[in-house]
């Protein structure tokens, strides 16, 4: 089986979030840069799972400059064959699902991974935007995958529940929580990082459908006020008078 | 201008978050809502409430394939005219809004807080709540994904009329085998108010003060990552950065510290009630009201205390 993970760079969770240039760019000084927790834990990992029980290869594809590179060797110490990154800005999610699916195309894979979303932009769009491009099959936000030949089946997260589905290879899939485990890169998978193939590939050529034009961040939280354990009535006064949410 | 809204209404209801996105919808244009499946004419009434000018219905179509669902809603854009297509970006908005904007090549906001501005720009969550950013659509037709509990709704007295949309939708690659719905629970995206817990609980056999709050309230019931990952409560309840994002207008949380991580997922809660035993928690931080005390004596209070509230209102 080939199968492709779309790997995007992520500011660490605990990274402070703040802004320059007049507040439209992201403040990158100081800010540790990890695989969007996504990608990496439960879509990239799914598929290294996948090709240890049923061979085949795992490739990740970036769309990024050479600033990426440090993460994309992370994803290739955590197991993945090889790697390619499209040298352009990922701009939108449009044009970056674009040159994912410039690439897939040419290399026919059966399975497309993304994760469910950035945690920076948590957007949820570059998986559905693949499978629209290649004409493929979109299971989104699915928990649990398993393959028997070239079908696979998968749990996937619905409107008030959840669901099992069945589908054939090709197809994209966003991969949600409960996929797989996160896999600590050991030492030998860190040496051999250094190593497996990273090509770079140019973009084509596409337009960003969106800009963000710029960032601001949430007013400042007024003062928690506290109260005594005791005094419990009072707590549900205030919500009902004070806050009205209840 | 001429707005489409998709709404899900497969399992028979239309949830809060689809009145939102209609009623947003309305105040950007003349609203048609388009949607599929097993939904009745009657219930179907309410959308000209929350300001819906025509309701298009395919109950042939039962099913959430993205694929199919997009097809029905470009057929959909297409009959009226629609410049601007609105979802809600509830998981089945998340599937098929990104193939809408896709194949017809309208740029798409997700995560949208706000109506569109004098600009055209739109106010979006990024960083995970963390901070907002605006987005400008460099195209014509525009699709926007409405995050759940952002804005209000109000009923009002209009109404709409309730057409059938036949359009072809091609046949689905997905054979579902299963469909699990949760049922009567308040349902955790769309709660109003929520309780949750965490480690601070000690073990899955206290959870009942905390199902005692919630019924009280008339709540949601949600916990942190640790307590999912171990097991005591299902991963469907795990609010933070890896599971649900959430924005009730009350968040009380038992027993949890408040990681970043955590505050990542309810940080757009309008309302914070924190209890717990450690002053230091760094939730305190993020909260509007506090309580230093044990969760063991506070929720069973606070039980009482909400139901002498209803009774005496």
């Amino acid at each position: 089986m080939k199968l492709l993970v779309c790997i995007s760079k992520a500011p660490d969770t605990t990274s402070k979030i703040d802004f320059t240039d007049n507040n439209t760019k992201f403040n990158e000084a100081g800010v540790q840069f990890i695989v969007n927790p996504y990608d990496e834990w439960y879509a990239l990992v799914r598929a290294i799972e996948l090709k240890e029980q049923n061979g085949g290869s795992v490739t990740t594809i970036t769309v990024g400059t050479q600033a990426d590179e440090p993460v994309i060797r992370k994803a290739l110490a955590i197991g993945a064959d090889n790697a390619v990154r499209v040298d352009a800005e990922a701009n939108d999610a449009y044009s970056t699902a674009f040159q994912i699916a410039e690439y897939a195309k040419s290399n026919g894979f059966d399975i497309v991974f993304t994760g469910k979303e950035t945690i920076n932009y948590n957007g949820s769009q570059v998986g559905g935007m693949i499978a629209e491009i290649l004409d493929q099959p979109f299971v989104s936000l699915a928990t649990k995958l398993d393959m028997n030949g070239n079908t696979a089946t998968l749990h996937q997260e619905i409107v008030g529940g959840d669901e099992v589905v069945e589908v054939n290879t090709p197809f994209v899939v966003s991969a949600a929580k409960g996929m797989a485990e996160q896999r600590i890169p050991n030492m030998r998978g860190i040496m051999a990082a250094r190593t497996k193939p990273l090509e770079v590939i140019p973009a084509a050529d596409c337009q960003p459908l969106v800009s963000f034009e710029s960032y601001e961040l949430p007013p400042a939280k007024s003062e928690c006020k506290y109260l005594d354990a005791d005094n419990v009535a009072e707590l549900v006064n205030l919500l009902h008078n004070e806050a009205k949410v209840i | 201008m001429s707005v489409l809204v998709y709404i899900d209404t497969l399992n028979g209801k239309i949830a809060k978050n689809a009145l939102e996105a209609v009623q947003y919808g309305s105040k950007i244009g003349d609203t048609t809502v388009v949607t599929n499946g097993n939904i009745s004419d009657s219930a179907l009434q309410v959308l000209g409430g929350v300001g819906a000018k025509k309701v298009l219905v395919n109950k042939n179509l039962k099913s959430n394939d993205a694929s199919q669902v997009a097809k029905l809603v470009k057929a959909a854009a297409e009959a009226t005219g629609a410049d601007t297509i609105v979802f809600s970006s509830d998981l089945t908005g998340k599937a098929v809004a990104p193939r809408v904007s896709a194949s017809l090549k309208a740029g798409l906001v997700s995560g949208a807080i706000g109506l569109p501005e004098g600009d055209g720009s739109v106010k979006v969550n990024v960083f995970s709540g963390k901070a907002f950013g605006k987005v400008t659509v460099n195209t014509d037709k525009k699709v926007i994904a409405l995050t759940p509990n952002a804005v209000g709704v109000v009923e009002g007295e209009g109404t709409a009329p309730v057409e059938a949309f036949d359009a072809e939708v091609g046949q689905s690659s997905i054979t579902v085998k299963e469909v699990k719905r949760q049922e009567g629970d308040v349902l955790l995206p769309e709660a109003e108010l929520v309780v949750s817990a965490g480690r601070g609980l000690k073990g899955p056999e206290n959870w009942g003060m905390v199902e005692d709050l919630a019924k009280a309230l008339g709540a949601a019931t949600a916990c942190s990552r640790p307590v999912a990952d171990i097991g005591w409560r299902p991963h469907h309840e795990h609010v933070g950065q890896t599971g649900v994002a959430i924005r009730p207008n009350l968040y009380i949380a038992a027993g949890i510290s408040g990681a970043i991580q955590h505050l990542a997922g309810v940080n757009g809660s309008k309302v914070i009630v924190v209890i717990n035993t450690d002053p230091e928690a760094p939730f305190f931080k993020a909260a509007d009201y506090g309580i230093v005390g044990d969760a063991f004596d506070v929720l069973p209070k606070l039980t009482a205390e909400i139901e002498k509230l209803k009774a005496q209102n």
